[in-house]
């Protein structure tokens, strides 16, 4: 036993040193390297499988019509488990292969990773997640929370409250909920709601749930204490169905319940079912499989046997958002290749300039085949979000079914939260706000 | 052959306390600290610091302090993470609150509020014995872990609870670049480690050790458990309190209370059973089998051009890492240390074993 | 008033559920000395077989009928529970009679980091749902006493009910059979039961067969309240206050435990909740059961630790 136990440390030391040592492969010449950092695994996976199989498949897609203007995109997966350290090594692991973009695919890595992306030239892309305040190009020249953040989301909720109330003006004297997720994620939206209590009056009660959110029935309790008249869900993972379950158990009515759109998916309401019936949740981005692009991707990639995941999942609310950042992100590259050269290989700052530069409009969400199901994202120097546009859908016991109404942050209510909280970074960081000529290169 | 000490007569009593009484240990020491201070800042990669080493050097310096509790002094603490949180926040706001502070001030600073910490939560240990220890340490985790998202104050009043620093530098050289931030850790490291190494070698040490073995029989011959015990927190905390600093601080650079949860604490009382209770080579070598090795079995399918999906990888090598961990037990109980030592015994007689 | 009794059976059924996992860290630590870490990758995994066994079966065999194809599958995972008891003892326990107590609370550690990735690579890692037919609408009780009624969750008292049975039947089986008498001797003294005969490594195989059976139900109880998914090895640590508060060593001090905690918890966190910002429960329960321990070192009903010199 001794003998082997020698046997194997000794094997493990040399096999160790033989493969941190050796230069990692390099990419393969002439191609866009995406690192795709996913969670497959632990408590978040059933959250992340769909997200992750979204953006790979869109990777494939591209590459099986023939790249980006030629060039194809080398990409490679690293499991964080949701785990900011893990995170951190993926990420150093995948940067010597130059990566064109990363999307860390959690608010805590995120964080980490905010320090290191501008030494090491490398954007982030946080679709609908990460620092609010990132939102300020002026200052977060790396990073892009496109389409939305924590802040445009809470904003939108309170105008569909509004819009259900009959004005904004009639929130007065109500009482709104919070059940957050315990962490960065859940409590960013706190001073956007609390500027929003303020302006119109109604009162805010927040009530933490501590991650990753499997005990929640004293939280319910109180929720049932308080009857507030709207409860607004932000949870990820196990959370948001547990939420829903302790909502159903104690008996509070599904219609008055509102998730983020990180509590609006699948695998949020599938095992509660019917009981989760009339509840509702931001739609960060179209799902279903009738759109061209979906259909073709079933084409291209599922029939051809390279899909990521199951077949069933593709068009599912995760599903899309993956593929959205990977589109969004294949854009940028679109972008940059126009002004820096066509079928080239784009580096990280010239890939942030596409970033910067993106103009997907009515006619380009056409050409990509998403007509009528996202709205135009146009994003500039200042504005790296592009656009704050969001649904609301419900579910109806089997399927998510999307509202028609679009809304709009409010931008006098966010601009200057933005600009404060950016503000507040930069002194912290002893980053100097950049200036017009910065913007211009 | 090589390995012998025939020969090597120790004429003072200084020579014969010194650490390494061998003199091929003490070569081989010094051409480690030679390796590990020249030729890596020169032939590392950036990944091989980012990733590997500066991760290992600190969680390797965080078992260092719980080996002293758990290991020296016989308390399972489960409460590792704890500490380094305090250690993490403390730093931090003597960063953001006092203008100028030097980046050591912050971290010894740090470490000795984990140590008052550590001491208030080390105080139930003078009662409360074994797993019901372990497990009441557990209350130190869940109750900071709680105070670092939940009172604004600990995180400058930060909108998201998830802190940050930059522009660290040690007497006006900065500690930005991987090579940097790896010497800075490595200097720490050493000198803890020797002062560790010493300390136990001091009658506190012994004191830790005979509470160890038997508290009964220690109190019998005269060591007051209330001064031994609360010293192993006190010593173990603030080691662990300037790991959790640099690990915030050099290695994550932005955090939040996750990053020292009770996963966390588990991993460093591996790392410490793992390499051997009661020795300090003992946390380097399970800091580097715990951190390394997943590293490396996450890259084999890779490398070897297995075609595996994420999920049956990561899941794979929890399976390994796992079974491995019940092996090594069950191998050497006493840790990789041990069959360090033997080892070593064997080298001696070798080639001509009796 | 009527708030404070829903909250109050509320905590009471919260705290019947972790008296159930406890109960699976107490038959282990009673009869083999191992403080098992890995009753919470237990729950998983039996909860996970059960999960996509009644899900499967029928597939398989091509019938529909949920209650036999959720019998079928409880069968199979309990099946399964026990030659995993029969591998651990057989790897791993076996090797290690006469180790510390913290070298085996670690490999049981080991055990789980294996359990938690077998379960899922074999199980997937989606979540499943388990539906056994527990009822998920509230009830309103004596609605005519209190404005508004008092809620009850149809589903925490059956499943209450459930692990009191479950605790009673347990409590039968060690104190009436022979094979219960066994564990008692074993757990009493390890070398002085086998010198009477009584095989140790079957003792061992047999109690964590009984601890994969109360894993299994409440992988089965849990999992029909939140779903099968990894999240479900981490109610363990919902347990662990209970397990020492009541006693390592005590069936009717992890009962007895569980309802402490889950009453202190629930109270602490709606009326001392707001005066901290809320989220105490998850450390308060930790230090409710520091504090007794204090009192009481070896837990309430915890054998007495006697040193000797």
């Amino acid at each position: 036993m001794k003998r082997k136990a020698f046997a194997l440390v000794a094997a493990l030391a040399a096999f160790g040193a033989g493969t941190l040592s050796a230069p990692v492969a390099a990419q393969q010449e002439g191609d866009q390297f995406f690192p795709l950092l996913v969670y497959r695994t632990g408590a978040y996976a059933p959250n992340g499988t769909p997200w992750a199989n979204g953006k790979q498949d869109y990777v494939k897609y591209i590459n099986a019509t023939g790249g980006i203007n030629g060039v194809k995109i080398g990409w490679e997966e690293c499991e964080t488990g949701y785990a900011t350290d893990k995170g951190v090594e993926c990420y150093e692991r995948l940067k010597s292969k130059k990566p064109s973009m990363i999307d860390p695919q959690a608010t805590g890595i995120t964080f980490a990773l905010t320090d290191k992306a501008p030494v090491d030239k490398v954007p982030l892309v946080t679709l609908g997640y990460g620092l609010a305040a990132s939102q300020d190009g002026g200052v977060f020249k790396w990073n892009f929370p496109l389409m939305g953040s924590y802040w445009t989301a809470a904003d939108a909720l309170i105008q569909h409250l509004g819009k259900k109330e009959g004005g904004l003006d009639k929130l007065k004297g109500k009482k709104i909920a919070l059940v957050y997720h315990d962490s960065p994620f859940g409590k960013e939206p706190i001073p956007l709601l609390q500027k929003r209590a303020q302006m119109h009056g109604f009162e805010l009660v927040l009530l933490p749930v501590t991650a990753p959110g499997v005990e929640q029935k004293a939280t319910w309790l109180q929720v049932r204490q308080q009857r507030p008249d709207y409860t607004l869900l932000w949870g990820w993972g196990v959370m948001n169905s547990t939420a829903l379950k302790e909502a159903v158990a104690t008996g509070y009515p599904r219609e008055k319940l509102l998730g983020v759109w990180w509590s609006g998916a699948e695998p949020d309401v599938k095992d509660v079912g019917a009981n989760a019936k009339g509840y509702s949740a931001l739609a960060l981005n179209p799902h279903g499989t009738d759109s061209v692009l979906i259909k073709d991707i079933l084409k291209k990639v599922h029939d051809a046997g390279n899909g990521a995941g199951p077949r069933e999942e593709v068009g599912s609310v995760l599903y899309m958002r993956g593929l959205l950042i990977s589109m969004l992100s294949v854009e940028a590259v679109r972008t940059a290749q126009a002004k820096f050269g066509k079928g080239k290989v784009m580096t990280g700052e010239q890939v942030r300039w596409g970033l910067e530069n993106l103009n997907v409009d009515e006619k380009r969400i056409g050409e990509l085949g998403l007509a009528g199901l996202i709205r135009p994202i146009k994003t500039s120097c200042n504005d790296h979000m592009g656009s704050t546009s969001v649904r609301i859908h419900s579910w109806d016991g089997t399927t998510w079914k999307m509202q028609p109404d679009w809304y709009e942050a409010d931008k006098s209510v966010i601009d200057p939260l933005v600009k404060e909280a950016a503000d507040k970074y930069a002194t912290d960081k002893q980053i100097k706000r950049r200036d017009a000529s910065d913007c211009a290169a | 052959m090589l390995y012998r000490e025939n020969g090597q007569f120790k004429t003072s009593y200084a020579a014969d306390q010194q650490i390494f009484p061998i003199a091929q240990d003490r070569l081989a020491i010094g051409l480690l600290l030679l390796v590990a201070f020249v030729v890596m800042p020169m032939a590392g990669s950036e990944y091989l610091f980012r990733a590997v080493l500066i991760p290992f050097l600190i969680l390797a310096l965080a078992a260092l302090g719980l080996n002293i509790l758990v290991g020296y002094c016989g308390q399972i603490s489960l409460g590792t993470g704890a500490f380094m949180a305090v250690g993490a926040y403390a730093a931090y706001n003597f960063m953001v609150r006092i203008d100028g502070m030097p980046l050591i001030g912050a971290m010894l600073l740090g470490g000795l509020t984990a140590t008052v910490v550590g001491v208030l939560f080390g105080v139930p240990s003078l009662r409360i014995k074994g797993l019901y220890l372990a497990v009441a340490t557990l209350a130190a985790q869940f109750f900071t872990d709680w105070a670092f998202l939940r009172i604004s104050w600990f995180t400058n009043n930060s909108t998201s609870g998830s802190v940050s620093v930059a522009g660290l530098n040690v007497f006006g050289l900065p500690i930005e670049s991987p090579v940097a931030k790896y010497l800075f850790c490595l200097t720490v490291v050493c000198v803890f480690a020797l002062a560790a190494k010493n300390l136990t070698r001091t009658a506190t040490g012994r004191q830790w050790m005979a509470i160890r073995d038997m508290d009964v029989a220690a109190a019998v011959i005269g060591i007051r458990p209330v001064y031994a015990k609360l010293t192993a927190f006190a010593v173990s905390s603030f080691i662990v309190g300037v790991a959790g600093v640099l690990w915030a601080f050099v290695h994550l650079g932005a955090w939040e209370p996750a990053a020292f949860s009770i996963d966390r604490s588990f991993q460093l009382l591996f790392m410490v059973i793992i390499g051997g209770l009661g020795s300090i080579m003992g946390a380097f070598f399970g800091a580097a089998f715990i951190v390394v090795l997943p590293i490396i079995l996450d890259q084999v399918p890779h490398l070897l051009g297995i075609p595996l999906s994420t999920a049956t990888t990561s899941h794979l090598v929890h399976m390994i890492f796992g079974a491995l961990i019940v092996f090594f037990l069950i191998a050497e109980p006493h840790g990789l240390a041990k069959l360090w030592s033997i080892g070593k015994q064997k080298l001696r007689l070798w080639p001509f074993p009796h | 008033m009527g708030f404070f009794l829903e909250t109050l059976f509320g905590g009471l059924m919260a705290g019947m559920l972790y008296s159930l996992i406890a109960l699976g860290f107490v038959l282990i630590y009673k009869a083999s000395g191992v403080f098992n870490f890995a009753q919470g990758a237990m729950v998983l995994f039996a909860a996970l077989a059960m999960a996509r066994f009644a899900e499967w079966i029928p597939k398989w065999l091509g019938f529909d009928n949920l209650i036999l194809a959720n019998l079928l599958a409880f069968g199979v995972a309990m099946a399964l529970m026990v030659v995993l008891a029969w591998v651990i003892e057989r790897l791993c326990l076996s090797k290690l009679v006469n180790q510390e107590g913290i070298t085996l609370l670690m490999a049981t550690l080991g055990i789980s980091y294996f359990l938690d990735g077998l379960g899922q690579t074999l199980f997937g890692n989606d979540i499943y749902s388990i539906n056994v037919g527990m009822p998920k609408e509230p009830a309103m009780i004596l609605e005519g006493t209190f404005q508004g009624g008092l809620l009850i969750s149809k589903e925490d008292l059956v499943a209450a009910l459930i692990a009191a049975g479950l605790v009673l039947a347990l409590a039968l089986f060690f104190q009436k059979t022979t094979t219960g008498r066994a564990l008692r001797a074993v757990a009493d003294d390890h070398q002085a039961a086998q010198s009477i005969g009584i095989p140790l490594n079957r003792i061992w195989v047999i109690v964590w067969s009984v601890a994969g059976f109360a894993a299994l139900v409440a992988g089965i109880i849990w999992g029909s309240k939140l779903g099968v998914q990894f999240s479900l090895s981490l109610v363990a640590l919902k347990a662990l206050p209970v397990v020492i508060l009541g006693g390592l060593t005590s069936v009717p001090g992890a009962i007895l435990g569980g309802l402490i905690i889950g009453v202190g918890e629930k109270l602490s966190e709606i009326y001392l909740g707001s005066f901290f910002g809320g989220g105490i429960e998850i450390w308060f329960a930790y230090v409710l059961a520091l504090g007794f321990l204090l009192v009481r070192p070896q837990g309430l009903f915890g054998e007495k630790i006697i040193d000797r010199v």
